[in-house]
């Protein structure tokens, strides 16, 4: 009778696996490592130096530089991400309990034509989105954006809280009817407390969609109401001037800061918010 | 406290759909315990969430104190309802949860303090008023579901199958406590079941169900006495009712029906002549309560030899299955009748107890008293 105890902690396949494993985990830290690297280092440094070598000098002149060419459009990106974000959650949350607990004739078919909305391609939209947010009189603005963005992302946050909804038992909206409570209440005092893993979910996701756009910033927005992604795209492909990869590295850190914050601080929800709804049944 | 009365209640879900109720049509007095009794998809549910107010019906009347109240929200029925799984809201303790309905109400805090200490004390749930309804185990949620539904103190309660999700020993237990507390409250009730025990043991009144329709509405002694119908003569009893297909025959003016049980056969009477039964296959009902062992010197009561089959010692009971009429028939006898497979034995029949059901309808068919030549004498008495 051996078991699991019983076993030595190191035999040779789990020293295996785990060189195997440790081996993709440098792989795949490498074009970070890369980036870090060259972005602490001076021009004159990168352009003798390898990849990989250690900077002979620290400087976070690189950073510095970047944060003063980039700062503007971050926030324009923050301005930008943060309402969408918001609201798309907001009103997906609000659409994913009406086509759950109180379904109308026709819901069902809502809510398969609704879920076209996530197949859609973003090229397929930007003609006629760009016809109305001129008609709105929104055009290359940080608001029209955000119109754009809540309105593509409500296809998938809707989704994701009518999903959730549909495993929470409908008795629990009647008792609270037969309780007295009307239709806001019933959703801000018994389903919206019960929906933290999902919101957490649509926000991670909302989020990554919103902040890593670059399409849709680069078509509607000009100068200064330009998102981020675009402002990186304009800096690294600028063709006067000598190439300042440490510049190009540290904005591009920047850039990706807010979404791996955001997975670091909400992570662990995500996992949990999407498998919620597949386990409780 | 309140009546209920329900006025041709009608519901569909559409056009060309089969109706789900169909002319439901019944009352219950204050203070009364109703049963809504029936298999799975026989509409029970669906006719409570219409009382509720969580479904609209589609014609007829619902009426609470002869109020309309078919067009009202539930919020204004003032109904309280326990349902099958409790519908506990998760994220609130039981405090909050007793208390939701009567803040919603806008009742003032300390009332509500009081109210919610009231119910704790009835049902024993003071300790457990700081928990999270997912920190109790299934009968204390139980309790809980019943507190908030107590708190109201509404006008009517609906339960819906409220046992169905414990276990067989807490669901006796439970059950006996419902019976104790409807006793102390009088409170009017509904109260949907498939389970036919509940069904006769706690209801005033019980409202047999099946595709929609009420099969009959009655006290249970007379559900189970006096069935309407084949469907509610099977539904209610356990053991459930022997069915057995006899062919009845008129001798000397009187009806017989004919028990073959292989090795002996008898007639057992079942009244005056009526030209409409002479001759006709019908469906003896009879319960296996209702079948004795015959005594050697014989009662007088027709008695029938058959082959043991089958023997089911039950504990309180002993279960005998024999063959008649090429039918299986359970008889129930007391557990210290001594006798094996394969024996012989002698089972007589009550026939002013058994009773007759049109083999193609299942409607209850009329009998002729049993006692013939006495009811003869008096109709005719009546008739000069």
């Amino acid at each position: 009778m051996t078991t699991n105890l019983d076993k030595p902690a190191l035999s040779l396949g789990r020293i295996a696996i785990h060189a195997v494993l440790l081996l993709a985990v440098l792989l795949y830290l490498v074009p970070l490592v890369v980036m870090l690297l060259t972005s602490f280092k001076t021009p004159e440094d990168i352009s003798t130096g390898n990849l990989l070598s250690w900077p002979e000098l620290f400087t976070t002149i690189g950073w510095v530089k970047a944060w003063a060419t980039v700062s503007g459009y971050f926030w324009n990106s923050i301005l930008i991400t943060v309402p969408a974000v918001l609201i798309s959650t907001a009103i997906g949350a609000l659409n994913g309990y009406v086509l759950s607990m109180w379904r109308f004739r026709g819901s069902q078919l809502f809510f398969g034509l609704l879920l076209f909305g996530c197949f859609l391609p973003f090229q397929t939209v930007l003609l006629p989105a760009s016809f109305t947010l001129g008609k709105l009189g929104l055009a290359s603005t940080t608001s029209g954006l955000v119109l754009v963005h809540v309105v593509y992302g409500l296809a998938f946050t809707t989704l994701f809280f009518r999903n959730y909804y549909v495993s929470i038992p409908e008795a629990l909206v009647k008792a609270a009817r037969l309780d007295g409570a009307g239709f806001f209440t019933i959703f801000r005092r018994i389903i919206l407390p019960m929906s933290t893993p999902i919101i957490m979910v649509c926000l991670i996701w909302q989020f990554t969609q919103i902040w890593n756009d670059f399409l849709f910033g680069v078509v509607f927005s000009s100068g200064d109401s330009q998102p981020i992604t675009v402002a990186l795209n304009n800096l690294v492909n600028t063709s006067t001037g000598a190439k300042e990869y440490n510049v190009d590295m540290a904005a591009a850190m920047i850039a990706a800061l807010p979404t791996l914050l955001v997975y670091v601080v909400a992570g662990k929800y995500f996992v949990r918010g999407l498998t919620a709804g597949a386990v409780k049944g | 406290m309140a009546t209920l009365e329900l006025r041709n209640v009608n519901k569909t879900y559409g056009t060309g759909l089969p109706d789900t109720l169909k002319d439901i049509q019944l009352a219950i007095k204050d203070g009364e315990f109703l049963i809504l009794v029936g298999p799975s998809g026989c509409g029970k549910s669906t006719l409570m969430n219409c009382i509720a107010g969580l479904e609209n019906i589609t014609g007829g009347a619902i009426l609470i104190d002869d109020q309309d109240v078919s067009g009202m929200s539930p919020k204004d029925r003032d109904i309280a309802m326990v349902f099958q799984s409790y519908a506990l809201y998760p994220t609130m303790s039981v405090r909050e949860n007793i208390e939701f309905g009567l803040k919603i109400r806008k009742m003032p805090q300390s009332a509500i303090d009081e109210e919610v200490a009231r119910v704790a004390k009835l049902l024993q749930i003071e300790h457990l008023l700081n928990r999270k309804p997912g920190q109790l185990s299934g009968g204390q949620q139980q309790r809980v579901a019943m507190g908030r539904a107590l708190a109201r103190r509404p006008k009517i309660y609906l339960f819906d199958e409220p046992l169905s999700n414990l276990d067989a020993k807490l669901r006796v237990e439970m059950r006996t406590e419902m019976k104790l507390m409807h006793q102390r409250l009088k409170t009017t009730t509904v109260y949907v079941t498939h389970d036919q025990i509940e069904a006769m043991t706690l209801g005033d009144k019980v409202a047999v169900m099946k595709d929609g329709i009420i099969q009959q509405f009655g006290t249970p002694q007379q559900i189970y006495n006096d069935p309407a119908n084949l469907f509610v003569a099977s539904f209610i009893g356990s053991p459930p009712m022997n069915f057995i297909p006899v062919r009845i025959s008129k001798q000397d003016g009187r009806l017989f029906a004919l028990l073959d049980s292989g090795q002996a056969r008898c007639e057992l009477p079942l009244g005056a002549a009526s030209e409409a039964l002479d001759g006709r296959e019908v469906i003896l009902g009879v319960r296996p309560e209702q079948i004795a062992l015959g005594s050697a010197e014989g009662n007088g009561l027709p008695a029938v030899r058959a082959e043991v089959q089958v023997l089911e010692p039950t504990g309180p009971d002993l279960l005998v299955f024999v063959t008649l009429n090429q039918t299986k028939v359970c008889c129930r006898l007391a557990p210290d009748v001594a006798c094996n497979v394969g024996d012989s034995l002698n089972l007589q029949f009550d026939p002013a107890r058994v009773l007759l059901f049109d083999a193609s309808s299942g409607e209850r068919l009329d009998l002729p008293a049993a006692d013939a030549p006495a009811k003869d004498n008096v109709t005719r008495i009546k008739g000069r």
